[in-house]
């Protein structure tokens, strides 16, 4: 009867998960130390969806046979992992040294202003979410945005309209 | 059957037959850097108008390849083009309409355009042949036989990058060129794990990650353990803001990086090891991962390798943003799958480490410089540096200087050989204020202490650190309290929050700067932080708590006076701290173009067209915005 139940909420958990990522559970565990993945697998997990949801965590869980509470711990530990969903687009700003030398302050603070969210947070018509990079590693070129895979080098807060402009951007609409 | 060595040889050989055939006998061999920061700056755009133009006008003898990045950022992409007998032109800043020009002058009429050229330093070797770039010379020669016309390069040495730029990352043949994986055979079968030891402990090197710990008694430690699973680690967690030689050496040479760690895991005892990488960084993953897969494919690394009885295999784990994996013990735990905190020492993880076995934790950087100790010889590279410090240090020079990039100094070269001589001084002709080394667990030197030589001992006494080798220049634009805050507001929100001391204690720093920042400064502030980062230096638990007040203290000691203009004036000095400014507009220089008003977002600049404007102060938010717009200089910013 237990099995069965159990059985029932792996089944459950499987579906909710896309088929390589369950897959890829199924190989770690066969594995020495098959937890120390667990870490990669919220990568995959994060990359399919783009970010973690509660139920998708809760079917790593009992798919890892880890504790609910410990792979939340684990997820809100790192920075990388998000819990809410991004924007289509999403724009990264790096706050490293450089860029912050070179007034990546002053271009956040206009992004923010721009598009009426903070980081972290997605704009009400689901177009554009903000987020801080630590360091991309192009301190060169700073200040440095990146926009979904692309890199902006040099950006200056004056410019943002236009290169938001070609993700679908349009001003007037954005101040209300 | 042959002994491991000649197997190597051979496939040198072979390697080279194909190359020779494929790519290095043709009249022109043309390289494209191809690291994240060139494709960032349009590289892929670069070769891929080369590629059509070889196609279009037909050549045969013409190559094209990609190579790592050189480290000259702020002139990327670079192309290089070799042909033979001929110093090898270094094209920078490439465009597809710029390429095409130097296609049809260097590559169809053999003309090279001096105009697009890096700019030339002393010419050290004008008759240069494929021959001479390959043969067995000491592997830190190579790059300056290719970039050493060029100033920028020529006052460097090139170990730890030694073939970044040189050779193509993805594709192992050309490692086994420049004589890799020679290191590995030759410990594999000439050395016992205490030779091996010796020689690193001879060689004087020291981790590479900031710590500076002697990374020949570091195996010492684990090879005394008697234990049948050991680890060994390379820890690629880049996560100082304003560092990218880690990415840059694994995007740029790859088995350079598996090589040191073949010959750590055989040095200690070790049959598994992981590389922890962030996964920031999506291009060094892909090129560690095709590099490890080749290595495996020629049974460099797996069961037997080399043809040895020794077992060695290499796993990638990614990190997922968390500064304080780069501190040892809580990297260990996050291999482990666990929250990233630290434990603290001892035992060190040379005794206890992964799942409680022995394991060794070194820097990338560290392990790029093993194939040079046992290659080229502990007395050579020892030869290099100073008393305490030896060898090379890269370091990622970026902020307000003119030459942004990687450079790799011998240790000991001074902090104004390597700002002014590599840096080419400060841009736009500003002044210099300071110079931040070590990221946010390092300081800020002022200008006296310019002639502070770069190695480990030196760095610390000045009050700062090498770290892992972040150097941000900073000019008289940037406040230097607001750079403290920066750093701090950076640790505070890394701390893990094991330690009450990190934990609570950068958070009461940072709000202190953020009122001083902000105007609402009071006396004894300064006397509070100096006591605040007193106390979290001597208790926190780990290496990031322990450094996280060295900004704040480094600036206090050398820019005193600025902290004092924000709380005793309520001025910044730099002009950059918001809540400290005013504008206002100098009525004789004004000539009411009314720029400033069009920009002003609130808006309270009042004027009618051609008279003089005002700036209603009550209502302005200081973004400073009509400052940038004025043509006239007739706002001040006070």
């Amino acid at each position: 009867m237990k099995n069965e139940l159990l059985q029932k909420e792996i089944d459950k958990a499987m579906a909710l998960l896309p088929e390589p990522v369950v897959r890829y559970i199924q190989d770690c565990a066969k594995k020495k130390n098959p937890n120390s993945h667990l870490i990669s697998v919220l990568h995959k997990v994060q990359e399919h969806f783009g970010f973690l949801a509660r139920e998708h965590m809760d079917a790593v869980s009992v798919l890892m046979q880890i504790p609910a509470a410990k792979v939340t711990g684990v997820a809100s530990f790192y920075h990388f992992f998000n819990f809410t969903p991004r924007g289509k687009h999403r724009v990264s700003l790096c706050m490293g040294t450089a860029c912050f030398v070179k007034g990546a302050g002053k271009v956040l603070d206009k992004l923010q202003d721009l598009l009426g969210i903070k980081v972290g947070e997605t704009s009400a018509d689901g177009l554009f979410s903000i987020d801080v990079a630590r360091c991309v590693g192009a301190c060169a070129l700073a200040p440095v945005m990146i926009v979904d895979e692309k890199v902006y080098a040099g950006v200056k807060p004056d410019q943002l309209v236009k290169i938001l402009g070609e993700y679908g951007f349009n001003p007037k609409k954005a101040k209300k | 059957m042959s002994n491991p060595m000649e197997q190597l040889l051979e496939r040198r050989e072979n390697a080279e037959k194909r190359l020779r055939r494929e790519k290095f006998n043709a009249k022109v061999r043309i390289t494209v850097g191809s690291a994240t920061c060139e494709n960032a700056a349009g590289a892929p755009d670069v070769f891929k108008k080369i590629e059509e133009l070889i196609r279009k006008h037909g050549l045969k003898d013409v190559t094209l390849s990609r190579v790592g990045c050189t480290g000259r950022c702020d002139m990327e992409p670079v192309v290089t083009v070799f042909s033979q007998r001929t110093t090898p032109v270094k094209y920078i800043a490439m465009t597809p309409d710029k390429v095409e020009k130097v296609f049809d002058s260097h590559v169809l009429k053999a003309i090279p355009l001096k105009a697009l050229a890096m700019p030339v330093g002393v010419v050290q070797d004008t008759d240069f042949t494929e021959e001479k770039l390959w043969a067995d010379a000491r592997l830190t020669d190579r790059f300056s036989s290719v970039f050493g016309d060029v100033h920028f390069f020529g006052k460097q040495m090139r170990m730890t990058l030694r073939n970044c730029g040189v050779i193509d990352p993805e594709d192992m043949d050309e490692y086994l060129m420049v004589r890799g994986y020679q290191a590995a055979v030759k410990v594999l079968t000439e050395m016992t794990p205490n030779d091996v030891v010796n020689t690193v402990i001879k060689s004087g090197l020291r981790g590479r990650g900031g710590g500076g710990f002697s990374t020949g008694v570091k195996w010492n430690f684990a090879l005394a353990q008697k234990n049948e699973e050991k680890y060994i680690v390379c820890n690629a967690d880049e996560g100082d803001p304003g560092a990218f030689m880690d990415r840059s050496t694994i995007e740029g040479d790859p088995h350079t990086v598996i090589e040191g760690m073949i010959i750590g895991g055989y040095a200690i005892g070790a049959r598994v090891g992981y590389v922890y990488i962030r996964a920031e960084y999506p291009l060094a993953i892909k090129r560690l991962e095709l590099a490890i897969a080749a290595a495996r494919q020629a049974g460099f690394l797996g069961t037997g390798i080399f043809g040895t009885n020794w077992d060695f295999d290499i796993e990638i784990r990614l990190g997922a943003g968390a500064f304080v994996c780069g501190e040892e013990t809580a990297l260990i735990r996050s291999i482990e799958g666990e929250r990233g905190m630290p434990r603290p020492r001892p035992p060190y993880p040379a005794a206890s480490g992964l799942w409680g076995k022995p394991t060794v934790i070194n820097n990338v950087e560290t392990f790029a410089n093993i194939p040079v100790v046992i290659l080229d010889g502990p007395e050579w590279f020892s030869s290099i540096g100073t008393a305490k410090s030896k060898g090379t240090k890269v370091f990622a020079l970026a902020g307000k200087v003119c030459n942004t990039g990687l450079v790799e100094v011998p240790m000991g070269t001074t902090l104004r050989d390597v700002v002014y001589g590599v840096g080419g001084g400060i841009r736009d002709g500003k002044k210099f204020k300071a110079v931040q080394t070590g990221g946010p667990a390092g300081g800020c030197l002022p200008e006296s202490y310019l002639d502070t030589p770069v190695d480990y001992e030196s760095l610390t006494a000045a009050g700062s650190m090498m770290g892992s080798g972040g150097m941000i220049v900073i000019d008289e634009d940037s406040c230097m309290v607001d750079v403290a805050r920066f750093f701090l507001d950076f640790t505070q929100d890394e701390s893990c929050g094991k330690c009450t001391p990190c934990r609570e204690g950068t958070k009461r720093m940072l709000e202190i700067l953020q009122r001083i920042t902000s105007g609402r400064g009071v006396e004894g502030d300064i006397e509070k932080l100096l006591r605040l980062g007193d106390t979290i230096k001597r208790t926190s638990l780990c290496g990031l708590g322990q450094a996280s007040p060295n900004p704040v203290i480094s600036t206090i000691k050398h820019f005193r006076d600025e902290y004092e203009a924000h709380i005793r004036e309520k001025r910044c000095p730099a002009g950059v701290c918001a809540g400290l400014l005013t504008f206002s507009i100098i009525a004789e220089k004004c000539i009411g173009c009314g720029a400033c008003k069009r920009k002003c977002p609130v808006p309270c600049i009042a004027g009618k067209p051609k008279e003089v404007h005002e700036i209603d102060q009550a209502r302005c938010i200081k973004c400073g915005q009509c400052f940038e717009a004025c043509k006239f200089d007739a706002v001040k910013r006070s």
